[in-house]
């Protein structure tokens, strides 16, 4: 593995100052900066659509700004510095966009793309259910032919905001894996309206008492034909392609950055120490990150790179809360300081789960060392 | 340019019977005469000096071949003296420099880089870190030039020298923890098939990444805006190597279980100049004080525009 550093741009910097600008002043809660890109804002997304920060490196026939994945880059770090609202923009603009890009049909591209950009419409992602969890081929979901299209039958589970989505784009079975063969084949990605007959979404209350992720029960939903997305049965290869993007990205490093920045001013002058290993390891997990971002930028596929980055990030992000309450008594922090931590606490289990798990990131780093 | 200094670097540094001469206390004499013949210690010294002029990052991309191989000669610490004075205008002399307090391989220096000059050795009380390397208290001699130094450039100096040799030292630990896993075998199987193994190697492999980063972004910086202007990189850079020496020392031993560590095995050289290289230039303990502090006094919201703020020499 290798970690080139990229050349920041000028052109970056002067972005940087737009956005910083333009998120100047927004007095956002603890609750909605300790949640981030989980925290829903559609107004603020239309708002962020508006400034042409979505959808930025997509062509403009379909929305986008043909901007450079540095740039795009520098509008994420600085919405989750500030722990911004930006879940109704997030994933679309991360995943489902670039995939419906590469893949989908003309009208699809036509229909879809310039209301993400817009920070119109939400995607959510349909992977895990309710007996696949890291193991992921063994998922069961199906969708068969019609004369029309497709048939959808089965359950996803753990689906962040599909309550709130438009569309999931979802890994599902077109045809049973071969018999010995590799369970890899036979899976395909299908766009979905989440609109149609036949689809429940049940939201699942989770340890926060919130509903954030749900239970979607597809029930004989009728999928016009050009809900596949790219070829038929190459949909594992299709979605592992997407994680370099999904998994190297600030969204893995800056969770709980709002909680340091909030403590910073009113830890003790003996936290200098452990302040200064943690702005030592923000730094440079933030120059991993950049590094893989370079890559993609110049086309290669740093898939291994980005696990390595997404699990170093995670470990960070997930500690960092835990520093901060051993710097400082509870009853010693402002309110805005305990808020964040109290909700943080409860939130950090999910950063080394969401977007695979540690244990199958390190294996993923463990085969490119050459274990297994 | 650099990749070539790399690979001859790397194939002088293979064919060298590596680092038990030094731990026995004798002056690796060919091996510095080789160096010597590819003009490794003057690689920071401009041209018109007499030497390579190659920069920062390039250093440091030496030091971490250097490092790779447990640094079998002060080649690190004399590029580091004469670019230093070189910097200064000073025309580096010929032979061994070395620099700091205690001074590596104090007792074969022709001269020494020490607060305000360089200097002729004195007397000399020899001594050893960790590692075995010479580590020696040397009272300087006459002034032969002034200027070239100062103790923050030497601390700054020094830090990322011994920042890129422990990224390149924890590589080769990861190296051998691999090769070892993938061959030795209990309950009928290599280590390596093991997930607890796979797991804990994983970790080290994240952190070697995390020093090659940080060394390079703290070289980079130098290029960019001198040692001084790069204090907080290379700050970076040695809080993460010492880390990463921590994790990546005790994780191989576990690896490699009792046949780590005897004394005729391979593992120690590596794993005890993680250990020492940490403790020099200042350990994680002095650099994270002086971020942190410097952070602090900044404030929260001045944080993350004061990271990316340095994005730009």
């Amino acid at each position: 593995m290798r970690f080139d550093l990229p050349s920041p741009t000028p052109r970056a910097a002067a972005l940087r100052d737009e956005v910083r600008e333009f998120l100047a002043g927004r007095d956002w809660s603890p609750a909605v900066r300790a949640r981030s890109w989980m925290g829903f804002d559609r107004a603020f997304s239309r708002e962020v659509g508006a400034q042409g920060w979505i959808g930025m490196v997509w062509p403009r026939e379909y929305g986008g700004h043909e901007r450079n994945g540095l740039e795009r880059n520098v509008v994420l770090e600085e919405m989750l510095a500030v722990g911004a609202p930006v879940a109704a923009h997030w994933i679309g603009d991360r995943q489902s966009g670039p995939l419906i890009l590469r893949l989908a049909s003309e009208a699809q591209k036509r229909a879809i793309l310039p209301r993400i950009a817009a920070g119109e419409v939400s995607f959510c992602i349909g992977l895990s259910e309710p007996d696949s969890g890291s193991d992921l081929a063994s998922l069961r979901t199906k969708a068969e032919r019609t004369a029309e299209g497709w048939r959808l039958n089965g359950r996803k589970i753990w689906t962040t905001n599909a309550h709130l989505s438009d569309y999931m784009i979802a890994l599902v079975r077109t045809s049973a894996a071969p018999e010995g063969g590799s369970r890899h084949a036979g899976l395909s990605q299908v766009l979905i309206d989440l609109s149609l007959p036949g689809i429940t979404i049940r939201p699942i209350r989770d340890l926060l008492g919130e509903e954030g992720f749900n239970e979607v029960t597809f029930d004989d939903v009728a999928l016009p034909a050009d809900a596949l997305l790219g070829q038929e049965g190459a949909g594992w290869a299709q979605a592992t392609s997407e994680l370099a993007f999904e998994r190297s990205g600030p969204d893995r490093i800056l969770s709980s950055l709002p909680a340091l920045t909030a403590a910073m001013d009113v830890l003790p002058a003996s936290a200098e120490v452990a302040v200064g290993r943690l702005v030592a390891r923000l730094a440079t997990l933030r120059n991993m990150s950049l590094s893989v971002v370079g890559m993609l930028e110049a086309g290669a596929e740093p898939g291994r790179e980005a696990a390595l980055v997404k699990d170093a990030g995670n470990s960070f992000e997930q500690a960092l809360p835990e520093t901060i309450r051993g710097l400082l008594e509870p009853e010693d922090m402002p309110p805005d300081v305990r808020a964040l931590l109290h909700d943080l606490t409860q939130l950090a289990p999910t950063f080394s789960l969401r977007g695979g798990t540690r244990e199958i990131l390190r294996g993923i780093i463990a085969r490119e060392l050459g274990l297994r | 340019m650099i990749q070539i200094v790399l690979d001859q670097v790397e194939r002088l540094l293979a064919a060298h019977p590596g680092v038990k001469g030094i731990e026995a206390g004798e002056w690796p004499e060919e091996l510095w005469e080789a160096l010597e013949g590819l003009g490794l210690p003057l690689l920071l010294v401009p041209e018109e000096l007499g030497g390579i002029g190659l920069g920062w990052g390039d250093a440091a991309e030496v030091w971490r071949v250097v490092g790779r191989h447990g640094a079998p000669a002060p080649v690190g610490e004399c590029m580091l003296a004469n670019g230093l004075l070189a910097a200064v205008g000073i025309e580096p002399r010929g032979g061994f420099t070395s620099l700091g307090a205690p001074t590596p391989f104090g007792r074969f220096a022709a001269q020494l880089l020490g607060e305000g000059g360089l200097y002729a050795v004195g007397a000399v009380t020899t001594g050893i870190n960790i590692a075995r390397e010479p580590r020696d208290v040397v009272v300087p001699g006459p002034l032969l030039a002034a200027g070239g130094s100062n103790q923050r450039g030497l601390r700054l100096g020094l830090a990322l020298l011994r920042a890129a040799q422990m990224a390149g030292a924890a590589q080769h630990a990861l190296d051998l923890a691999v090769d070892w896993a993938n061959t030795r075998k209990q309950f009928g199987r290599a280590l390596g098939k093991f997930q607890a193994i796979q797991q804990q190697l994983a970790v080290v492999a994240s952190e070697v990444a995390a020093m090659g980063v940080a060394v390079a972004a703290a070289g980079r910086a130098v290029d960019a805006r001198g040692l001084e202007g790069a204090a907080f990189e290379i700050g970076c850079a040695k809080i993460i190597a010492g880390e990463g020496a921590q994790t990546t020392a005790a994780t191989v031993h576990q690896v490699f279980a009792a046949i780590g560590i005897t004394e005729d095995h391979e593992l120690h050289h590596t794993t005890r100049r993680l250990w020492s290289w940490r403790d020099e230039g200042g350990s994680e303990r002095f650099w994270a004080a002086e971020i942190g502090r410097a952070a602090l006094a900044r404030g929260g919201a001045n944080l993350w525009p004061d990271i990316t703020g340095r994005d730009f020499p």
